[in-house]
């Protein structure tokens, strides 16, 4: 059974006077998907995640959902220093007006397992640290889509893992995930699917193992395929 | 509406964090306030000018029956100074370089005697240090006493002159080498020789009598304007003050209004400024604008953050003042209603400025940079600069909200014109230009 489609970008653009950092593009998202971003530096995928959240307005083209009905994590924190945890988490739970601030804080405190760092300032929290407090801040509505940018850039090992387990359970309760990364051994680990962009251009979109059989299909793994894959195409 | 409350209680947390700021916020208004009002209530301490008076003891400037002593002089001068006696030239001199006096008053052993002659002009002298900070307000205030010191002597020498000429007029007794003699005065000798010109037969006697009538009844003609002549001498020009509209300003009471407005400018402008590119710098403004906050929203919430916070810390600055200076406190909620007014226009000045800058210390440095030459050109009387540039002065300074808080304030407390309503007019219109340009910069923002 097909699951349902959680959200659809129809016809997508973004241009900068004469540049079109972001080409035509539809894509559907449908409930439970843990989609992968991947491109090289300047490829459009910040912009894609941006539009897609409503931050920026595209040149064209529509998303048929409302920016709040998304979570969305930034690649910085955008989070307060001066506030503690608890108080960036309130202020952002007011503000998406959820029925039960309190509740819903404490309930993240949980999830991020930053229940005893509550009353620490933000900025004096390690950099994994703060970036789950950002993670959970876009969590704070539940949102049936949440849309990462680089979201373990900051993170160590350990706190990589953590940050997937966690992925992977809202996942499995059903949330649809589109992160962007440069790390492509965790697309293909992690995600089912995975989105090429080079130069504003969708030029792939489909299963990691796809992309590594393209061309000879005689890639040593993910990586090596990718960059042949843009080879092929002139990227 | 809920979301801009919930926006300035997290702006007034992060407030509360900043001990540097916050306490900038509370002692900046009481340190300003008191110095203000200390400087405004207290004059400036008198100089003490050393005096040298080597006319001998006893010696008086007669001028009619009128004596007038050197120590009566010298008494004319203290009201604004500290005099200290003493002997000689030298030592004046020597009290002078050392600084112990700021200046000295020498009065010559001759003073009397020119005085007294009425042919010679009588001479004091005047020492001063070349401390150029002091001089000048130590210059001034010897000048001006010297001046109402010689002005009192004119009038003395006027009073003394109008008698004598009534003496001569109307007649009376007049002292002389300590006898009294009476004089007859010219009105009283010219009614005699009407009357012997009247009732004389000869011819030849009436004839010679007539010039003598005559110039008797000229001269008493002219004596009588004479006294008019000595009183305008005296006094050449006599000054009659109009104020052409309003109420005339005290100066104290406008530089509170000034000192209040420049308060008003800074904390609003720069803590509007700072929070917003506060916003950007923590890259919380594209989450917020994704449909939490409106930009519109946001601008608000600034301005209201700026706005109550500047307004809070002018209110306890101008009562603080208040306690030196004598306000009208009866005209208390205007000086709220003015404040308040300032306080948006401002607030929108900053938001502006902050859009526009983009990040904290950018936004500061452009707030003082701008704030402070249209505060200091809102300042320039008319008549100081030429025709030409001061119609640009006002015209910047018609465009941003200085000059009309200034106005406000001053309507507030003093009373002067323009009316308060149409000051505050002046900075609605400002505060919504700034705001219009806050929001047209915050698309850059993201």
């Amino acid at each position: 059974m097909t699951a349902t489609v959680v959200l659809r970008a129809d016809g997508v653009a973004k241009r900068y006077r004469s540049r079109d950092a972001l080409r035509p593009l539809t894509l559907e998202l449908r409930a439970g998907e843990l989609a992968a971003l991947i491109g090289p530096n300047g490829a459009g995928k910040t912009t894609l995640l941006s539009i897609l959240a409503g931050v920026i307005a595209p040149s064209a083209g529509s998303v048929d959902r409302l920016p709040r009905e998304v979570g969305w994590v930034p690649q910085q924190t955008a989070l307060y220093g001066r506030l503690t945890v608890a108080e960036n988490l309130r202020l952002f739970a007011r503000l998406e007006r959820v029925a039960d601030p309190g509740a819903t804080v404490a309930r993240m405190l949980d999830q991020i397992d930053l229940a005893e760092r509550a009353g620490d300032e933000l900025s004096r929290l390690s950099g994994g640290n703060r970036q789950r407090v950002n993670i959970a801040v876009g969590l704070l509505a539940d949102p049936p889509v949440l849309l990462l940018d680089e979201p373990s850039a900051a993170l160590d090992p350990r706190q990589r893992e953590r940050l997937w387990g966690f992925i992977a359970s809202l996942v499995g309760e059903g949330t649809s995930v589109v992160f962007s990364t440069h790390e492509l051994a965790e697309a293909e680990r992690y995600a089912e699917r995975v989105l090429v962009l080079a130069d504003g251009e969708l030029l792939f979109d489909g299963a990691a193992g796809e992309l590594g059989s393209s061309g000879d299909g005689k890639h040593r793994d993910l990586e090596a395929a990718f960059v042949a894959f843009l080879a092929e195409r002139g990227h | 509406m809920r979301s801009v409350g919930w926006l300035l209680v997290k702006d007034l947390q992060i407030l509360r964090r900043s001990p540097l700021l916050s306490g900038l916020l509370i002692v900046y208004p009481i340190v300003i306030a008191l110095l203000i009002g200390l400087a405004l209530s207290r004059a400036p301490s008198k100089p003490r000018v050393a005096i040298v008076n080597e006319v001998p003891p006893g010696q008086a400037i007669h001028i009619g029956s009128e004596q007038i002593t050197v120590a009566q002089y010298v008494a004319s001068l203290n009201q604004d100074i500290i005099p200290v006696p003493v002997q000689t030239r030298d030592e004046a001199v020597q009290k002078v370089r050392s600084g112990d006096v700021l200046a000295a008053l020498i009065i010559p052993q001759d003073i009397i005697a020119r005085l007294s002659s009425g042919l010679q002009q009588a001479e004091v002298e005047v020492i001063y240090n070349g401390d150029a900070l002091t001089a000048s307000y130590v210059r001034s205030t010897i000048d001006s006493q010297l001046s109402q010191a010689n002005a009192e002597l004119s009038s003395r020498l006027e009073q003394v002159a109008a008698t004598e000429i009534d003496l001569l007029l109307h007649g009376g007794q007049l002292q002389a080498f300590g006898a009294d003699v009476n004089i007859l005065g010219l009105e009283k000798s010219k009614a005699i020789l009407d009357g012997v010109i009247g009732s004389t037969k000869e011819p030849a006697t009436k004839l010679a009598l007539t010039p003598v009538a005559n110039f008797a009844s000229l001269g008493a003609a002219n004596l009588g304007l004479s006294k008019s002549i000595l009183a305008s001498v005296s006094q050449p020009v006599h000054v009659q003050e109009t104020t052409l509209s309003g109420r005339r300003t005290p100066l104290d009471t406008f530089a509170v209004a000034v000192a209040v407005c420049l308060s008003l400018m800074f904390v609003c402008v720069l803590l509007a400024a700072g929070s917003l590119a506060l916003e950007r710098e923590e890259n919380a403004f594209p989450r917020l604008v994704r449909g939490l906050v409106s930009p519109e929203a946001l601008i608000a919430e600034k301005v209201l953050l700026a706005g109550i916070c500047a307004w809070t810390v002018s209110v306890a600055m101008l009562f603080g003042i208040g306690a030196f200076v004598g306000l009208d406190y009866g005209r208390a909620g205007q000086w709220l209603i003015g404040l308040a007014g300032g306080a948006i226009a401002f607030g929108a000045l900053g938001v502006a400025i902050g859009a526009v800058a983009r990040e904290v210390r950018a936004a500061s440095l452009l707030a003082i940079l701008s704030s402070l030459p249209l505060a200091f050109l809102a300042l320039v009387p008319s008549g100081a600069v030429a025709g030409g540039l001061y119609d640009v002065i006002r015209v910047v300074c018609a465009v941003f909200p200085f000059k009309p808080a200034l106005e406000a304030m001053n309507a507030a407390i003093n009373a002067s014109t323009p009316s308060l309503g149409v000051s505050l007019l002046h900075l609605l219109i400002v505060a919504a230009g700034f705001a219009v340009l806050a929001r047209l910069a915050l698309r850059r923002f993201v």
